[in-house]
């Protein structure tokens, strides 16, 4: 089951980068798309429930083939990937495992739809971006993951920026909460954007463009966007207010969230489910 | 046009009469076709009542899942709880253009839903406080489900009919996924087989409540008479219930699993199930949202509706 699918030998010195990007790409997706489940039944109409949960669905199987590549190099099965390993071990940006709002999502969740579009949008644009990029990868089964993935993004990004503009341009209330879920998804941006610290390596392997690249042209894309809205952002503007995910620094709602989605995996982790 | 104009003389008996001939000779009712009151009245109770209950369904599954116990199945849930969201759209959309003529819109159905005036289904006021509970809804309450649509496949309102046909073939896909969540406890640890056990001891009375009293005696009324005339339905409410236990007991049986009635057997001479009737007057009441979590559920979606409230207004501004 755990045979090795790689189509090239994994040099040793390699292997630490390919990990820490996979670790990222999955726990990114992972957490993310269970911050989406929680939004089930509560989104503003039912045909957005249809939607996005039809997005956190896929994004939670992007989390599985990322995990699945994870346990073809040796780290373990996919299941325990997801759901036995600690925080301090996850390695997901913090933006992703913010809580949606005050509440709790079985009893008077107060969800933030702002927060959830603008942390969907921008993480997405970002996420294409990086898709991009390891279509390129040389680490071949990496690279084939990512063309799969990729061809859902479209509809994921098309879906989030409808949404962005249309609630940026109603003006009025609408305007002032995106404005101050903007703030709040700026600074844990830098976080979304970050390799870690072994970025370096990851791009002298070949394994993805230097973060810095993807960082500019995260910016670029964004910048007509920004504009079309009369909305100002800079580069400034990015950074890693609540701490780096990739070194393992995480918040209270990553505990929380773990404790729950693990829940009933926990009751036996070796018994079939 | 001369039958058109034909059409307009007729009284409302001879409409109401060509009417029922339409139907009786199985021919389908569209959205803008003439119908008699009752008729409308009857599908917009019976789909919107349907539609919410999909919706509402989503709630006591939703506890499940982002707890779901392995990458696979919370990928399966995730879709399946979808597909009911789906459904519940569709249904509504059916329901809104039967709405049209009253001048009511979607808004009236979810401050109907929030006032109690528009009930939602029996099952989903219950409380699923296990991953059992999840694989039984999937089992046995859409498989009730899928045998209680069947029975409206080939309903007279066109609209209705085509959306049960859609609604029925993923009903299939999420019976299977209840079932393969059922028989993974069944096969495992003690304490798996507890928990479906236990989530069937939980569900049995809501199972047996889930196709309605068998006639009006029992909760004071019972539109099952309007909608057979109609020809919406075919089968009466009992007759459901009996398909029910014959397709179902024997592979609840055959997992091990014990029906928590002892008195239940098959009757060989009426060639019917014999069971221990539920509590009606708790049905009765549990419909009026005094179940164990009606409150709860009611309160998360009314939360959630005013909480949002400014992203439809935004929208309202924007279209």
């Amino acid at each position: 089951m755990t045979e090795p699918v790689s189509k090239m030998p994994i040099d040793a010195k390699v292997k630490p980068a390919l990990t820490s990007l996979l670790y990222q790409l999955a726990d990114d997706d992972f957490i993310l798309a269970y911050r989406g489940s929680e939004w089930l039944g509560l989104a503003p109409h039912i045909e957005e429930d249809v939607a996005f949960s039809s997005i956190s669905q896929d994004t939670m199987g992007h989390a599985a083939m990322f995990y699945q590549l994870l346990e073809d190099l040796g780290e373990g099965n996919v299941d325990s990937l997801a759901h036995a390993r600690k925080a301090a071990e996850r390695r997901n940006a913090v933006l992703l495992e913010v809580v949606n709002g005050p509440g709790h999502y079985l009893s008077s969740a107060q969800y933030d739809w702002a927060f959830a579009v603008v942390r969907n949008y921008f993480y997405i644009q970002a996420k294409k971006i990086r898709l991009d990029s390891l279509k390129n990868s040389l680490y071949q089964p990496l690279a084939e993951v990512a063309l799969k993935v990729n061809m859902e993004l479209y509809y994921h990004l098309l879906h989030w920026k409808t949404w962005f503009i249309q609630l940026m341009q109603a003006g009025g209330e609408a305007r002032t909460r995106m404005e101050a879920a903007i703030r709040k998804v700026l600074a844990d941006f830098e976080g979304v954007i970050t390799l870690g610290p072994l970025a370096k390596d990851m791009a002298e392997h070949g394994l993805i463009e230097p973060e810095d690249v993807l960082k500019q042209r995260w910016l670029l894309t964004m910048k007509p966007v920004f504009e079309s809205i009369n909305l100002a952002v800079s580069e400034a503007d990015l950074a890693m207010k609540n701490g780096n995910g990739r070194i393992g620094e995480h918040t209270a709602d990553l505990d929380a969230a773990l404790t729950t989605l693990s829940e009933v995996y926990n009751i036996n982790p070796a018994a079939s489910w | 046009m001369s039958e058109a104009l034909f059409f307009q003389e007729m009284t409302e008996e001879q409409k109401y009469e060509q009417f029922m001939k339409r139907i009786n000779a199985g021919e389908k009712i569209e959205a803008d076709d003439w119908m008699p009151e009752d008729y409308r009245m009857t599908l917009i109770k019976l789909i919107s009542m349907h539609g919410i209950s999909e919706i509402m369904g989503a709630l006591p599954e939703k506890e499940w899942v982002p707890k779901a116990p392995s990458l696979k199945r919370k990928l399966g849930i995730m879709a399946k709880v979808q597909d009911e969201m789906g459904h519940g759209q569709l249904l509504l959309r059916v329901a809104e253009d039967l709405m049209k003529p009253l001048g009511k819109t979607r808004e009236d159905i979810m401050q109907d839903l929030f006032s109690g005036r528009l009930k939602f289904h029996n099952v989903f006021h219950m409380e699923a406080p296990t991953w059992g509970d999840a694989g039984l809804i999937g089992w046995l309450v859409d498989g009730a489900a899928i045998i209680t649509q069947t029975n409206m496949l080939n309903a007279s309102y066109g609209p209705y009919a085509r959306a049960l046909k859609r609604i029925c073939a993923e009903e299939v896909f999420h019976a299977q996924h209840g079932e393969a969540i059922i028989m993974a406890l069944a096969e495992g640890t003690e304490e798996q087989n507890a928990m479906v056990q236990d989530a069937v001891n939980r569900w049995w009375e809501a199972l047996l409540m889930f196709f309605g009293p068998g006639d009006a005696s029992t909760t004071g009324t019972s539109k099952q008479d309007t909608t057979i005339k109609y020809r919406i339905r075919t089968k009466t409410n009992e007759d459901l219930r009996q398909d029910f236990f014959t397709k179902y007991i024997p592979r609840v049986l055959s997992l091990g699993l014990k029906l928590p009635d002892e008195t239940m057997h098959f009757d060989q001479d009426q060639e019917l199930w014999v069971y221990r009737q539920p509590d009606w007057n708790k049905f009765k009441d549990i419909i009026k949202n005094n179940g164990p979590k009606s409150q709860e559920r009611l309160g998360l979606r009314r939360t959630a509706y005013e909480t949002n409230k400014w992203v439809r207004e935004a929208l309202n501004t924007a279209n």
